[in-house]
C-alpha cells in the first residue's frame, strides 16, 4: 500500500504456456503465481506468501514438459517457453496421494482447505487401514534415526500423540502436525529470529522440537505466537481457543473479526481481534499487512486480557 | 544472534573435547557473521564428542552450539538426524550388526537371532552398560558378508569394520576383542594385467607415496598441468565419461559448466558417502589405492578451477578414512597438494569430512547441507550444484570411481578411453558382486560384458543351487531374471530390461532366498533412510512397507488386486513427486520384483 510500485518497464517478463493457455508473468514469478494469475486453483499446504517456500508438502506439483519428475509450483520459477500441465493424470494422482498420505497420518480435521482439496482430488485416507493407536507423550521425540519396529501392516502408522501443554499461552498438538516447516521458518529467519524450534529426527520420526524436547519455558521461545499464525492445521493453538474447543464452546460462526491498531508501541501493527460472545478469543494480523506481514509480538498477540476487565457490578 | 540455552552444562571433559576441535574460546565478544561462518564445524565437533564420550549430552550439545553460534534447537535437529549419534547415554562399545540384503543372503538373520538370545534385543546392555549391539543398514562390506562395525568410544577411540562375522566373533568384539580384525580386501582379479581402475589394488602399498609414484602415480597430474584445464576437460568430454555414482551424468559437461562459472570460489567435492546397499567399490578404492583418489581430485580441481576440495567419506568407513587422511598428508608433504603444486601457480587442498550414518547424505545437495552443518536434507533443484553448490558456490561433485578414471583418460587421451566399452558406455566399470555367489568381490570389466559373463567370472552360484534373481544397482535399482543374463552391462543395455546399473551393485539371490523378505528389508531401508522432508517419501515409504508386510502375511486389507493398485500408486507418487532421488527410486526394486517374480504368491519357502 505504502511501498511504491516498481515501474513495469523495469521488470522483465517471461512467457509460458499453462494448460494450453499462454501467460506472461514478471521475471522471478513462480509457477504457482502464474497458475493463480490464470485463475487455476492450485492446492498448497506448506506455502505461505510471507515465508520462504520450502516445497516439502508436494501438493502443488505440476507437470513440466521436459522434466522427468513433477515440479513444485510454489518454488519453481517460471521460465520462457515452459509448457506446464496442472491437471494431468499424473498431477491429479500425486496430489491425491499426498492428501491421502497426510490424511491417513495426521489429524487434519481442523483444516477446511485440506477437506476441500481432499474432496477435489478424491482422496481416500481410509484405504491404508485403521489408524494405529496414539503413542505416549514423548515417544516420538525419543525415536532414534534409522531404527523402527517392523510393522504388521494391519493398521496405518500415524503421528497420534497427546497434546503438549507446558505454558499458559499456547498448546502444541503434534498429532495435527503435517511438518510443513512453517512454524520453524516463522520462529527463524523469516520472521522472529528466535530459533526456538527446529525439525529434529529423521524420516517418519521427523518432528518439530526444541533442543532435547525441553518444555517451551526452558527453550528460547519468546511467545510471539508467530508459529501459531502460520500453522495450517491447528497443531499450534492459542490456549484460549484450545480450552474453548475442549469445553465445546468454540464456534467460529458466532465470531466476529475487527481490525484495530495495537496500543502497545509505536510500530503500529494491525491486530485482527477475533471475538465471540462479546469476548476476545484470539488475535491475529493480516498476512498482507505492510507492517506486520502477519507477524506480531507477545504483547500484540497475547496481551489483550486487560481489554476485558470490566468494572465489577455496582462498584 | 541472541541465543538462549537451557541450564545444562558440559562436563570438563566434554568442554575440553570441543575446545580441542574449535580452539580455546576467547574472552572477546563472540558472534556475528564470523562466528556463524564456522557452522560447518558442527558435524566434526559432534563426531569428536561422540568418539570420546560415546554419546552427546544436553550439556555437550549446548556447549558446541554456543561455541559455533548455532541455536541449540537447530543443533539438536542436526545431531538427531544421524544414526551414528546417540543423544541419550549409550554404551561406549557398540557393535553394529548388518541385517541388510547382502548380509541377509549370507546368514545375517541367524546371527541376529542368536544375538537376541544371548545378549538381549538390539540396544540391550548385557555388561553393566559397557557394551551394546545394534542393527545396521548395509555397511558396504558385502563381499565379506555377514558384516559388522565396531566402534569403541574413549580416550583413544577406535572403529573398525568386521567381515565374515559370526556370533562368536561378535561376542568377542563385544567383550573387548576385535581390535586387530582388519577387513582384508577381497579382490579376485588381483594382478590381472587387464585391470585399469584396480591395477594397483592389492599390489601396491597403499600407505607409500613412493610406491604409488613407482607404479605410475602422479604422471597424470603432471600431464594435466601441461595440457591445461581446458585440455583436461576436452579429454574427459572426448572420453564420454559418465558418472559412476548412479546418475550417469556426463562428467565433461558437468566440469565444463563449473569451469565457466564466473563466481568464486569453486569447490570440488568427492562423494565417498557410499551407502547404497550392496555397494563397496569406493571403499576398496580408498582403502587400497588412496593416492589415486587424491591425484584424481587434484586433476579435477585443476580442470574446474576449484580452490578447495572436500572428501565426504561415509562414517562407517574408518579404514578408508585413515588411509585417505594419510594419503592427503603425504601428498601435501610432497607438494602434490597445497600452494604452488609441482612448481606451478596452482593451489589446492582437500579436507576430509565424515558422514554420521545417513544414506541420504550421498545425495549431492544433502551432502552439501551436511558439510555446511545443516540437516542432511536435499535441496530443490534447480539451482544445480554447478551453479550453486557447496556454500552456495559453483561446485563439481563426483563419485570416487568416476574420478579414479581420470588419470588414464589424461594419460591415454579421451579417444583411447572411449575405445573401451561400448559407444554409449565407455571405459571399464566396477561391479560389486555379492550375495549367493561363489567368489563375491569387486570386479572390473569393460562395459558391454554380459551379466552372465560377470557371474561366471565370480564363480557362479554355489553348487546345487539355482539362480533366482539378481538385484542390479542396489536398493534403488531393479531385479534381473535368470532369463535376462545375456543383457550387456551398459547404461543403455540394462535399460532394456527396465533396470539400472546404479552404483554397480550385482547382488545375487539363489533359490534358497525368500525374495519377499528381501523386498521387505528394502522397504524398511527406505523408511529408515528417508530424511522426512517431503510427504511422498516420508509417508510413502511407511505405507509401502506396511503394504508389503500385509502381502507377505497374506492378510490384505482389500482384494489382492486393490492392494497391488495401491502399491503402484504409492510408488507413482514417490517417483513423481519426491524432492530427490531417494524417494524417486524407493519403489523401483520392489515394483520390478513384483513385475518379474511372484514373491508373495505360491508356497512360501521355509
Amino acid at each position: 500500500m505504502i511501498a511504491p510500485e516498481r515501474p513495469l518497464a523495469a521488470i522483465g517478463t517471461v512467457s509460458l504456456e499453462i494448460d494450453g493457455t499462454d501467460v506472461r508473468v514478471p521475471e522471478g514469478a513462480t509457477l504457482l503465481e502464474a497458475c493463480r494469475s490464470l485463475g487455476i486453483a492450485t492446492p498448497s499446504l506448506c506455502y505461505l506468501e510471507n515465508l520462504t517456500p520450502v516445497n516439502v508438502c508436494r501438493v502443488c506439483v505440476v507437470e513440466l514438459e521436459g522434466s522427468r519428475v513433477l515440479v513444485p509450483a510454489c518454488s519453481r520459477k517460471a521460465e520462457n517457453g515452459m509448457k506446464v500441465r496442472t491437471d494431468s493424470a499424473r498431477v491429479r494422482l500425486s496430489r491425491k496421494m499426498v492428501l491421502e498420505f497426510l490424511g491417513s497420518t495426521v489429524d487434519v480435521s481442523l483444516s477446511s482447505e485440506f477437506a476441500e482439496y481432499a474432496r477435489r482430488y478424491g482422496a481416500e485416507p481410509d484405504r491404508y487401514g485403521a489408524p494405529a493407536g496414539p503413542q505416549p507423550l514423548g515417544a516420538r521425540d525419543a525415536a532414534v534415526a534409522g531404527h523402527h519396529h517392523a510393522p504388521a501392516g494391519d493398521v496405518a502408522e500415524n503421528v497420534a500423540q497427546p497434546v503438549k501443554v507446558d505454558n499458559e499461552l499456547y498448546v502444541r498438538d503434534y498429532a495435527k502436525c503435517i511438518l510443513c516447516y512453517k512454524c520453524v521458518e516463522a520462529c527463524g529467519a523469516d520472521a522472529q529470529n528466535t530459533f526456538a524450534i527446529a525439525v529434529a529426527g529423521r524420516g517418519f520420526e521427523a518432528r518439530i522440537s526444541t533442543e532435547f524436547d525441553v518444555p517451551l519455558p526452558d527453550s528460547a521461545c519468546v511467545y510471539c505466537g508467530n508459529c501459531i499464525g502460520v500453522c495450517p492445521t491447528g497443531a499450534l493453538m492459542f490456549s484460549s481457543e484450545y480450552e474453548m474447543r475442549r469445553a465445546g464452546t468454540w464456534d467460529e460462526k458466532r465470531q466476529t473479526k475487527a481490525d484495530t491498531i495495537c496500543s502497545y508501541c509505536g510500530v503500529g501493527c494491525t491486530l485482527t481481534v477475533h471475538a465471540q460472545d462479546n469476548a476476545i478469543v484470539k488475535v491475529t494480523s493480516p498476512l498482507d499487512h505492510d507492517v506486520t506481514r502477519g507477524h506480531l509480538c507477545i504483547k500484540g498477540r497475547f496481551g489483550w486480557k486487560f481489554v476485558q476487565q470490566r468494572p465489577i457490578d455496582g462498584a | 544472534m541472541d541465543l538462549h540455552f537451557t541450564g545444562a552444562l558440559p562436563s570438563k571433559a566434554e568442554r575440553q573435547i570441543v575446545d580441542a576441535v574449535l580452539g580455546a574460546p576467547s574472552d572477546d565478544w563472540h558472534g556475528g557473521e564470523a562466528a556463524r561462518a564456522r557452522r560447518h564445524l558442527l558435524l566434526p565437533t559432534l563426531h569428536a564428542v561422540a568418539a570420546r564420550v560415546g554419546w552427546i549430552s544436553e550439556g555437550a550439545l549446548n556447549y558446541v552450539a554456543r561455541r559455533l553460534t548455532v541455536p541449540p534447537a537447530d543443533a539438536y535437529g542436526v545431531a538427531s538426524f544421524y544414526a551414528l549419534f546417540a543423544l541419550s547415554e549409550r554404551a561406549p562399545r557398540v557393535v553394529h550388526v548388518c541385517d541388510d540384503i547382502a548380509c541377509k543372503a549370507r546368514g545375517a538373520d541367524a546371527i541376529i537371532a542368536a544375538l537376541e538370545r544371548d545378549y538381549g534385543i538390539a540396544g540391550s546392555t548385557p555388561d553393566d552398560g559397557a557394551t551394546t549391539w545394534l542393527r545396521s543398514p548395509c555397511l558396504g562390506l558385502c563381499e565379506r558378508a555377514p558384516a559388522a562395525y565396531l566402534s569403541v568410544a574413549g580416550e583413544r577411540p577406535y572403529a573398525r569394520q568386521l567381515g565374515g562375522v559370526d556370533v562368536r566373533s561378535i561376542g568377542e568384539a563385544l567383550r573387548g576383542g576385535g581390535e586387530r580384525v582388519f577387513p582384508s580386501t577381497i579382490l579376485p582379479q588381483a594382478g590381472d594385467p587387464g585391470l585399469r581402475l584396480l591395477r594397483r589394488v592389492g599390489v601396491v602399498d597403499p600407505s607409500s607415496i613412493q610406491a604409488y609414484g613407482a607404479a605410475g602415480g602422479y604422471q597424470a597430474l603432471r600431464r594435466a598441468l601441461e595440457i591445461g584445464a581446458s585440455g583436461v576437460i576436452r579429454e574427459v568430454s572426448d572420453a564420454r565419461l559418465m558418472g559412476r555414482g548412479g546418475a550417469a551424468f556426463p562428467t565433461g559437461r558437468k566440469w565444463d559448466a563449473v569451469a565457466k562459472e564466473p563466481e568464486r570460489p569453486h569447490y570440488l567435492v568427492c562423494n565417498a558417502d557410499e551407502s547404497e546397499p550392496g555397494t563397496f567399490k569406493d571403499r576398496i578404492l580408498m582403502e587400497e589405492d588412496p593416492f589415486a583418489v587424491v591425484e584424481a581430485m587434484t586433476i579435477t580441481a585443476f580442470a574446474t578451477g576449484a580452490d578447495y576440495g572436500y572428501l565426504y567419506v561415509r562414517g562407517e568407513y574408518p579404514l578408508a578414512t585413515e588411509r585417505m587422511q594419510h594419503a592427503l598428508d603425504e601428498a601435501r608433504r610432497h607438494n602434490f597438494l597445497g600452494c604452488d603444486i609441482l612448481g606451478t601457480e596452482f593451489d589446492f587442498d582437500v579436507e576430509i569430512r565424515r558422514g554420521a550414518g545417513a544414506y541420504i547424505c550421498g545425495e549431492e545437495t544433502s551432502l552439501f547441507n551436511s558439510i555446511e552443518g545443516h540437516r542432511g536434507e536435499p535441496r530443490n533443484k534447480p539451482p544445480f550444484p554447478v551453479q550453486k553448490g557447496l556454500f552456495g558456490k559453483p561446485t563439481a561433485i563426483n563419485n570416487v570411481e568416476t574420478l579414479v578414471n581420470l588419470p588414464d583418460i589424461v594419460m591415454d587421451g579421451g579417444a583411447a578411453y572411449a575405445a573401451i566399452g561400448t559407444k554409449d558406455s565407455t571405459g571399464t566399470k566396477l561391479f560389486c558382486v555379492s550375495g549367493c555367489i561363489a567368489k563375491p568381490g569387486l570386479y572390473e570389466v569393460p562395459f558391454g560384458t554380459t551379466l552372465r559373463q560377470l557371474l561366471a567370472l565370480a564363480g557362479g552360484v554355489l553348487p546345487e543351487r539355482r539362480l533366482q534373481a539378481v538385484l542390479l544397482g542396489g536398493a534403488a535399482g531393479a531385479f534381473a531374471t535368470p532369463e535376462e543374463l545375456d543383457t550387456p552391462l551398459t547404461f543403455e543395455g540394462v535399460r532394456k530390461i527396465r533396470a539400472t546399473l546404479g552404483s554397480g551393485v550385482v547382488l545375487v539371490f539363489d533359490d534358497r532366498i525368500n525374495l519377499g523378505e528381501m523386498l521387505l528389508r528394502i522397504a524398511a531401508f527406505f523408511r529408515d533412510e528417508s530424511c522426512g522432508q517431503c510427504v511422498p517419501c516420508r509417508i510413502g515409504t511407511v505405507r509401502q512397507e506396511e503394504l508389503l508386510a500385509r502381502l507377505k502375511r497374506r492378510e490384505p486389507l482389500h482384494s489382492l488386486q486393490d492392494e497391488r493398485t495401491l502399491l503402484a500408486e504409492v510408488g507413482a507418487v514417490m517417483r513423481d513427486a519426491s524432492i530427490c532421488g531417494l524417494g524417486q527410486t524407493a519403489s523401483s526394486a520392489i515394483e520390478s520384483a513384483l513385475a518379474k517374480f511372484r514373491p508373495f504368491e505360491g508356497a512360501v519357502r521355509a
